[in-house]
């Protein structure tokens, strides 16, 4: 489904992010991606949203070339990735009701489909109460869950979750990793990064180690349940 | 689907135009500066018309007769000089209403009214005052009058004095002064009209700034470059609505005073000017108020959906 083929990421001052990556992803997998801060874990994420070009090598998304794609194409390949940061990026002029109501309205959803969905999701994020709030009115975890929220409202294939508990405490922690497994469970690959040990022994399955741009390790486990 | 997405565009439009309350009342500010700007130069712009007009009545040429030439010639030239295309109105006065003037104009003199008893008869003939469309054309019609011309060859022996070379400095300076104003009035209001543009773009762009880091996310979700783009567009919009609202709160009393207080002092009527073209001036304005809005929020906008 992904496909990094010899990606290398380089800035214009020398550093360099990536070097030489080779990563093949299946749908339905759950790939957490470990490292220290520098890694190159988040350039990675980047790399598969077209946020950020490769220098060398390329990124295949279903055997397409994402760096190959118009803006029209890019954005609908955005539409099918859902994805979550450690520093939420929600809409801050927006409820938490119309955080999730954008991402359907650039989907092209209707509006019945909004008024039945929306609700929904946000009740299984536990968010049902606070569907008027603004972000800013929210917790740090309330906060993270309608990421999620707006991350899955699309049933995207793939959702990326770029540290996602880096903001979190303990409880709020696993509650977002509850939730990731039960994406996952339901089909969408989910592609999880962190530097969190504690996180790594909670989830499990395919871990693949970065270190200095490179991936030095690439394990899979067990599933757990 | 298009209308489900016109509606949504301004309903999110509207949504944060209202939340954003303290930046949107900013922006209304400058805006409504920037329109009143735009306002007072369209009035500002009339005064000087008026005022051209009025200082362009008061030139005229003036052509004196002798004390014999007879009614019926001077009326015959009169007839001439209108069929003249530079010749806007040729105003006859007979020998009777000069005399009447002059004593009108001496009426405190005793001693130069006694002269003038004693001569007895009435020492002046009459005159034509000659007003040409343009103050550029008095050269022209004095020629006319004073040069090689059939006209002027026929009138000569009753033509007494024309008061065009006297005037012509005169003349001269005012249409050189009207020139200069008209040049400087184009020039203030280009100036002006510029620089409004700048300050206007410039604090729209300072909202959309603010904005940068939403347009991003909204990108990374998917949302296309129109759909992100139109809300903005709306409240470009709005901007200019409500800016246009608050200057005619300001305008239309301003105005309303200076027409019934300062009408002599500025020649015209500035509130039924202002009335009268408000098709023109007043909507706009508001055309121009909402255009400039969504051009600025069209140009600020584009640089953040490079994500």
């Amino acid at each position: 489904m992904i496909k990094f083929v010899n990606a290398s990421k380089a800035y214009p001052n020398g550093a360099i992010a990536l070097e030489n990556v080779n990563l093949e992803i299946q749908t339905g997998e759950f790939v957490t991606i470990v490292g220290p801060s520098g890694a190159g874990k988040t350039t990675l994420t980047k790399l598969l949203m077209q946020e950020e070009e490769t220098t060398e090598g390329t990124v295949l998304f279903e055997n397409v070339d994402i760096h190959s794609l118009s803006t029209a194409q890019l954005m609908n390949l955005r539409r099918r990735i859902g994805t979550v940061f450690q520093e939420f990026r929600l809409l801050g002029t927006k409820t938490a009701y119309e955080n999730i109501a954008f991402a359907m309205e650039a989907a092209g959803k209707s509006d019945e489909e909004i008024v039945s969905d929306v609700p929904h999701v946000l009740q299984l994020v536990d968010l049902q109460n606070r569907m008027f709030h603004f972000p800013s009115q929210l917790s740090g975890g309330e906060k993270q869950r309608l990421a999620i929220a707006r991350a899955i409202i699309n049933q995207p294939e793939v959702l990326i979750a770029d540290e996602p508990t880096g903001n979190l405490d303990e409880a709020n922690t696993k509650e977002v990793i509850h939730i990731l497994k039960k994406i996952n469970d339901l089909g969408t690959t989910v592609i999880l990064t962190t530097h969190d040990p504690a996180l790594i022994k909670a989830v499990g399955r395919r871990i693949i180690t970065m270190e200095n741009g490179r991936v030095v390790s690439d394990e899979t486990k067990r599933k757990t349940v | 689907m298009f209308w489900v997405r016109v509606k949504r565009v301004v309903k999110s439009g509207w949504i944060n135009f209202r939340r954003n309350g303290l930046v949107s009342s900013a922006s209304i500010l400058v805006t409504t500066i920037v329109l009143s700007v735009l306002t007072a130069l369209f009035l500002f712009q009339a005064v000087l018309d008026s005022s051209i007009v009025r200082l362009k009545n008061q030139v005229d040429i003036a052509v004196y007769f002798s004390v014999d030439a007879s009614e019926e010639r001077i009326l015959a030239l009169e007839t001439t000089l209108e069929s003249l295309p530079e010749v806007a109105t040729v105003e006859y006065s007979s020998a009777d209403n000069e005399v009447l003037a002059f004593r009108q104009r001496h009426a405190d003199d005793y001693l130069t009214l006694q002269a003038l008893d004693e001569l007895g008869d009435n020492p002046f003939g009459g005159s034509l005052r000659i007003k040409a469309k343009d103050s550029t054309q008095y050269e022209a019609i004095s020629q006319v009058l004073e040069g090689d011309s059939k006209i002027a060859r026929e009138n000569a022996q009753i033509i007494e004095r024309i008061n065009y070379s006297q005037n012509k400095a005169v003349i001269d300076r005012l249409n050189r002064l009207i020139d200069d104003a008209q040049k400087v009035g184009f020039f203030v209001t280009m100036v002006l009209s510029i620089v409004a543009i700048i300050i206007m773009y410039t604090t729209i762009r300072l909202t959309i700034y603010m904005a940068r880091e939403e347009i991003g996310i909204m990108r990374l979700v998917g949302a296309s470059g129109t759909y992100i783009r139109s809300p903005f567009l709306v409240e470009g919009m709005l901007y200019g609505f409500f800016a246009w609202i608050v200057m005619l709160i300001i305008f239309l009393p301003v105005t309303y005073f200076l027409g019934h207080r300062a009408t002599d002092a500025l020649g015209i009527n500035i509130y039924s000017y202002y009335l009268t073209h408000f098709l023109t001036v007043g909507f706009g304005v508001l055309f121009a108020g909402m255009l400039l809005g969504v051009i600025s929020s069209f140009l600020a906008v584009r640089r953040y959906l490079k994500v």
